[in-house]
């Protein structure tokens, strides 16, 4: 299955194809510590997942899981102090960190964009939003656009997330929160990338503007035959915006596959257990299921499995033993040792 | 004032009638203000003994303004706050003096931000005990002593580890603990709750939600629960009140609304609330455009703007006064009745 790739306006530049059968971004056994006076925290622990194109990806996790590191990995856009260990980001077949620094600056935005956690920040409070805007497009698009066509771009990219053009000539403390996520997007979408990250783009939303913007966002994606990866510590939205998810605990991976499979069948506790600790405000209202503790300092991260301090089903295997990733059909994957035990957490946890 | 939200037992804890708040918008040093915002504009509730009532509505909403007038943390523009408390019984609109002093020793509020609302230089004994010692309650060993009780009470185990640590020692969620802990370590009788999980992550979050609804019980305290997320509110709340721009459109029992929400602006906020399980699709209400600010509103409905069943008769008189609808629920909408009848949007 193909379809035709609809570059936002620069028609004649970029028409790609799109197959979702091939992957755009493979990220493979990565592992980033950083160095801190105190020792090394160890972020990402052999991190591996895929993005084919087209395709929505979310990661979910508790704040410090290593979701955000994870997604600035795939910038480069982490500070000094962190390693890369081991693995592999390789973005149509090319390893992004085996590229040069002005190498990785060219891609950046062009090829992956990012959508950044906090709209109220993401802006310079003393530009014009649209003289913002057209830095990225003057980096990537010198002397292809002139000031005019640039100016067109940008009112049909502000016009494709519902904002008027005359909101360019606008400075950002003149929009509302809802209006500068639009305009982030916008921004992101500027050199029609084919990943965009966003990384809790909603969050600080009310929730009747965060339906539009994520409306708006997957609308967009399917369009332009995008790829997204959704970061959020909030499972309900990514339970609706992506096709595939991974969740992460204490800079690791522990269940990964489609999203509607690991929703109705989750194999690992931690995702269990977050599932059945997400108020919802339909069905019955069942009881919630806290879970006990706290996430592990990564300083000293817990050997073997690192959920197993606060897993119900820990052996004396988990607490020396990494377990291994097992194969649930489907592109399901889990890394637990007690896999199969999951679905009976119910019963323990009803009595 | 019309049919008011009867309150659950004839003796309430807090009757507040015609609640307001105006805030000056400056129009420069010199200038006496000529516009306002109408934060909260006439609003009326009681809360019962032991009872929790949920305020949930979208940032701007007048929610938080509410719960800090009701903790005199501000002065109400007008309106009453009855406080009726064994034989403590007050208008605490205009309570001052030793007077606020007896107030505050049955009030509490626990803050959103945990790393915000601790003092960083201060242990988690002084923290705690400061109410004892403002109202200077007992001896340093009996404050100790309660001190102790509560924290184990709030699930920080062993007790002794904690109390001459500092606020930066702790995670979040033991802060929000330590917090809970200071709002209840003089046994109020009504706390005000401004967000308390919003900050939390999941699974810490459900453990303080279990811990506040607990304690609740077992002390019999009455919580005003502001929250902008109708999930929890569920969980925490045994009555919902909607409230937009000022107003309160909609008030009820926590299940009735969530299972029948009747005013058009309850529709769409409850619809647009993700849902954390993917085969379920959403019927979306749409609305228009996003929540403004109440700068000298007219006297129609404030939701007219956005409202996809406004008609002339909302337009033609004053912002409609809350109506029973139900066992103990009141909307306030013109056309409830039409769209129930399944009256198709205007627009």
């Amino acid at each position: 299955m193909t379809q035709t790739r609809k570059a936002l306006s620069l028609e004649n530049l970029e028409t790609r194809q799109i197959d979702p059968t091939k992957p755009l971004l493979e990220v493979d056994g990565l592992v980033m510590h950083y160095k801190i006076k105190a020792g090394e925290v160890s972020a990402i622990e052999d991190v591996s997942f895929t993005v084919h194109q087209g395709e929505a990806v979310g990661l979910v996790g508790e704040s410090g899981c290593g979701k955000t590191s994870v997604a600035l990995s795939l910038l480069r856009l982490l500070p000094s102090n962190a390693n890369y260990l081991a693995g592999e980001i390789r973005f149509d077949g090319e390893d992004l960190l085996s590229l040069s620094g002005e190498e990785m600056r060219q891609r950046r935005w062009k090829d992956i964009a990012m959508v950044f956690q906090g709209a109220m920040n993401s802006w310079n409070p003393v530009y014009r939003v649209g003289d913002q805007i057209r830095e990225t497009l003057d980096t990537h698009y010198r002397g292809v656009m002139t000031y005019d066509e640039q100016r067109k771009h940008m009112e049909r990219l502000f016009s494709s997330v519902g904002l008027p053009g005359e909101m360019l000539d606008r400075y950002p403390h003149e929009f509302s929160g809802g209006m500068r996520q639009r305009a982030v997007i916008a921004m992101a979408l500027a050199c029609s990338p084919e990943l965009i990250i966003a990384d809790e783009p909603t969050t600080a939303l009310d929730v009747i503007v965060q339906d539009q913007i994520l409306k708006e966002l997957k609308r967009i994606q399917l369009e332009m035959g995008m790829s997204m990866i959704y970061i959020s510590h909030d499972i309900a939205v990514i339970a609706e915006v992506t096709d595939s998810i991974g969740v992460m605990y204490a800079g690791k991976m522990v269940e990964y596959g489609p999203t509607k499979a690991v929703f109705s069948r989750p194999r690992h506790p931690y995702t269990y257990l977050l599932l059945r600790s997400t108020p919802s405000i339909t069905g019955p209202r069942r009881q919630l299921a806290p879970l006990e503790g706290e996430p592990p300092d990564l300083l000293n991260p817990p050997a073997g499995c690192r959920f197993h301090p606060r897993c119900p089903f820990a052996t004396e295997q988990c607490k020396t033993e990494d377990p291994p990733w097992v194969d649930l059909g489907d592109g399901h994957k889990v890394a637990c040792f007690d896999y199969q035990r999951v679905p009976a957490l119910d019963e323990a946890l009803q009595r | 004032m019309s049919a008011l939200p009867a309150p659950r037992t004839t003796e309430s804890l807090i009757q507040i009638r015609d609640l307001k708040k105006h805030f000056p918008v400056s129009r420069g040093m010199f200038r006496a203000p000529t516009d306002f915002v109408h934060a909260v504009d006439g609003i009326d509730f009681d809360i019962a003994p032991g009872e929790s009532l949920g305020l949930v509505g979208e940032s701007g909403c007048g929610k938080s303004t509410t719960g800090r007038m009701l903790v005199k943390l501000m002065e109400p523009t007008n309106g009453s706050i009855l406080f009726k408390d064994g034989d403590y019984h007050r208008d605490v609109a205009n309570v001052s003096g030793s007077d606020m002093k007896a107030f505050r020793a049955r009030v509490q509020m626990i803050f959103q931000d945990p790393y915000e609302s601790m003092n960083p230089r201060r242990t988690i004994f002084d923290t705690v005990s400061e109410p004892l010692a403002v109202q200077k309650i007992g001896r340093v060993h009996e404050r100790e002593k309660r001190v102790l009780d509560l924290l184990r009470l709030v699930g920080l185990t062993p007790p002794e580890n904690f109390l001459f640590r500092f606020p930066h020692e702790l995670s979040g969620g033991q802060r929000q603990r330590v917090a809970v802990a200071r709002a209840l370590v003089m046994n109020p009788t009504f706390v005000v709750a401004d967000e308390p999980t919003s900050m939390l992550d999941v699974s810490i979050r459900i453990s303080i939600m279990e811990l506040m609804t607990k304690l609740g019980r077992e002390l019999g305290v009455s919580y005003l629960y502001i929250t902008h997320d109708l999930a929890v509110a569920r969980y925490m709340c045994d009555r919902i009140a909607v409230m937009y721009l000022g107003k309160i459109v909609e008030i009820g029992p926590t299940e009735e609304i969530l299972a029948r929400p009747k005013h058009p602006y309850t529709k769409a906020l409850l619809s647009a609330v993700p849902l954390p399980d993917p085969t379920i699709k959403r019927t979306p209400v749409e609305i228009k455009g996003g929540i403004s600010k109440a700068i000298n509103p007219g006297p129609e409905c404030r939701f007219i703007q956005r409202c996809p069943f406004a008609a002339e008769v909302c337009r033609t008189n004053p912002h409609p006064s809350l109506e029973a609808r139900g066992d103990r629920h009141f909307v306030a909408c013109y056309r409830v009745e039409e769209i129930e009848a399944g009256a198709q949007p205007t627009q």
